[in-house]
Parts: C-alpha cells; structure tokens; sequence
C-alpha cells in the first residue's frame, strides 16, 4: 500500500502551491494516474480521503484521470489505448506486442479559494 | 469577488505539471552521483517475499571474497535476520529501520549510504522489501535494477505484476534447482518478462547448486568496468 506515502508526497505539493498562491482553501486537484505508475486509482482515493483531514485540502475533491498505455501489435499493426496493465493484443490475442506512455504520475490541476486581495496577480 | 456567495474570494485554477514523486527522483540521481562518485556500483534487489535475495547475497559475498568488497543496504524492516546472517559473512551491513514500510525510497537508501564504509567499497547491494508491487514505483538510485523471480512463484508473475518487470534490467530467475518439482516454464516466464520489457536481461540461478551464479557475477563484473 505505497498509496499512502504517495499521498504524503502529493499533499506537500498541495500545501505548497498553495501557500505560494495564499490559497485559504483548495476545492478541487486532479492527478493523472499511468495505468503503468504501479499506483492503484482506488487507493489513491482512499488514503487521500483518509490523509486529507486537517490540511489545506480538507474539503478537496480528488480527481483522477487515466493515462492509458498504448500497445502497438507487430503481428496485426493495430495500436490500442489500454486502461489496465495489460500486454496482449485486445484484437488478435498477440504477445507480440510493444507498449509506451502510461508510466506518470502526476500533479495537474488545483482549483483553490483565495482571499481577494491577497492573492498573487489578483483577478 | 466570488461569484457562488459573494463571501469576498477569489477562486482560482492553477495548471501546473507536476511529478507526484519528482522528490524522491531528485534524491535517487543524488544518491546515484553519490556511489559513482565513489566508484561504486548500486545493485537494487527487489521480488516478492522469500524468492531468495539474501540468500543470493550470502553466495555472492562468499564468491567475491578477496575479489570486490560488498556492502549492503538491508531493507528487512520488521526483524534484524537477514542483516545478521550477512554480518556473519563479515559483510558490512546497514538496516533501514522505517517500521512498517512496503519499499524503500531514496531518502531511506540515502540515510544507509551515510552508515556505510564507503570509501572501502566496490558494490552496494540493497536489498529491497519483499514485495512485487510497491517497490516498483521508487527509483532508490542503483545503477542497476534487479527482479528475482523463484521457480516456486509460477511464471506467470511478470504478466500479473508487470510493472515491477518493467523497471528491472535483469530478472534472475531464482532456485533453479527446484525445477524438477514444480510446473514452471522457464520458456514461458522469459517470454512474458519480455513481453512487458523487450529489454530485459534474464539469468537463471542457484543459490544452492551455484548453477548460473558465475554468469551472475559476470554480469555484475562487467558493469562494474572491471
Ligand atoms: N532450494 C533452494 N532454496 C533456496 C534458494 N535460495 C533461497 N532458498 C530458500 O528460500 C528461503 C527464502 O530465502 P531468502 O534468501 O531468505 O529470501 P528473501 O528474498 O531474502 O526473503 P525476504 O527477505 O523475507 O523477502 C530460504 O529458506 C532459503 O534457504 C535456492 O537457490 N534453492
Ligand atoms: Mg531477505
Ligand atoms: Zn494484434
């Protein structure tokens, strides 16, 4: 369950980004989760909720998006953009099989409530 | 002024792109500098509980006698068995103790680096905690990232965990001189192994036949520029 240190990671960066945008509250943050990252999008969510309590994103929502994988068959020559860790041809059922993308991690978007006045180039 | 209640905020949307683990990267190619820097080669152990690591060690330490000096960077967390049994092959030896953690990072591999005699080292072998999942999402810094796989676990691993196969340059298939007592197909798990990385090095092993454990130590030799 590495799900909850990765969400140590991920309130850190929050905290910061939003102590530099004097942020009172961030509303929403949405991650992108690689299907190959090795971080499970179900418990990700889980330990956010439970780790969240008490930080500048206690009332966060968390939303995750799915970086696919794409696995290119050099036996047909289709290309499939794949939610799960898999590596067989969704068409033919081949092994023969190359896969790229899907191994990040990341951070994308913060929506957060500033005080007006206080916050950096104020709107 | 906010547009919902009128409660005097400002709401705002921050795009950023931002690597959740990009600390512990920083800290993997820190450490990586840090045993280069030294002329040391780091060797990260990872497979899923009991599939031989430090059995492997205690073989590798015996065989490289006189040779190269090893250390180790011990990530058995719950008890101190595996760092006594290596101590006892005159090894030195250092043991995160991070409680109940299911892998080791590069701040803890980091803290170890410190405790260990470096500048009388040649390799540094950490061994990981036994887990096929959580240790794959952590580069701790080796140069080089190895997976054991034991013919008792079945060779269906790499494709049920594959992301640990994927972050591996050499999966060692271990206790190879079980093979006439359980199905496994080592056809089938190298097939599979590079299935989910096309380049990955595969060699088989014994820790108690000591079949395959010279092209072990070759491959190590090798990348140790020796
Ligand atoms: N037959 C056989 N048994 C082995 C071999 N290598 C290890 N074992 C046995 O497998 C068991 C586990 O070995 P360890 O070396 O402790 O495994 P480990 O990966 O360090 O285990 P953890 O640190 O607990 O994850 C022990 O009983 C070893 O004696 C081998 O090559 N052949
Ligand atoms: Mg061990
Ligand atoms: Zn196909």
């Amino acid at each position: 369950m590495h799900e909850f240190s990765i969400v140590q990671n991920l309130l850190d960066l929050i905290e910061r980004y939003a102590r530099k945008n004097r942020a009172e509250r961030v509303t929403e943050i949405v991650v992108s989760v690689g299907v190959l990252s090795g971080v499970e999008p179900h418990l990700l969510k889980v330990a956010f909720d439970t780790f969240k309590e008490g930080t500048v994103a206690e009332s966060a929502e968390l939303v995750i998006e799915i970086e696919k994988l794409d696995l290119r068959c050099r036996d047909c020559g289709k290309v499939s953009g794949l939610e799960e860790p898999r590596f067989v041809c969704p068409f033919c059922g081949s092994l023969n099989t190359e896969a790229s993308g899907g191994d990040g991690l990341i951070l994308k978007r913060l929506e957060m409530e500033c005080h007006e006045g206080s916050a950096e180039g104020k709107n | 002024m906010c547009s919902e209640c009128g409660c005097g905020h400002t709401k705002k949307i921050l795009e950023v792109s931002s690597k959740i683990l990009e600390e512990n990267d920083l800290q993997a190619e820190k450490n990586r500098e840090h045993f280069s820097r030294h002329h040391i080669l780091a060797v990260n152990l990872m497979s899923s509980p009991g599939a031989g690591k430090t059995t492997l060690l205690e073989k590798t330490a015996d065989l490289l006698r006189g040779e190269f000096r090893i250390g180790v960077v011990e990530g058995d967390l719950e008890t101190s068995r595996d760092t006594d049994r290596l101590r006892a092959r005159g090894v030195p030896v250092v043991q995160i103790t991070t409680g109940q953690a299911c892998h080791l990072d590069a701040f803890m591999v980091h803290e170890g680096i410190h405790s260990l005699p470096l500048e009388d080292l040649d390799i540094v072998f950490i061994e990981n905690v036994g887990n096929l999942v959580c240790p794959a999402s952590y580069d701790v810094g080796a140069h080089l990232n190895v997976v054991l796989l034991s013919v008792t676990e079945g060779d269906d691993k790499p494709e049920k965990y594959p992301i640990i196969f994927r972050s591996a340059d050499l999966m060692l298939i271990t206790k190879t001189d079980l093979l006439p007592y359980v199905d496994f197909s080592i056809e089938r798990a190298v097939k599979l192994a590079k299935t989910v990385n096309p380049s990955i090095d595969v060699i088989l092993v014994s820790s108690k036949t000591e079949e395959g454990m010279e092209e072990w130590l070759n491959y190590i030799k090798k990348r140790l520029g020796a």
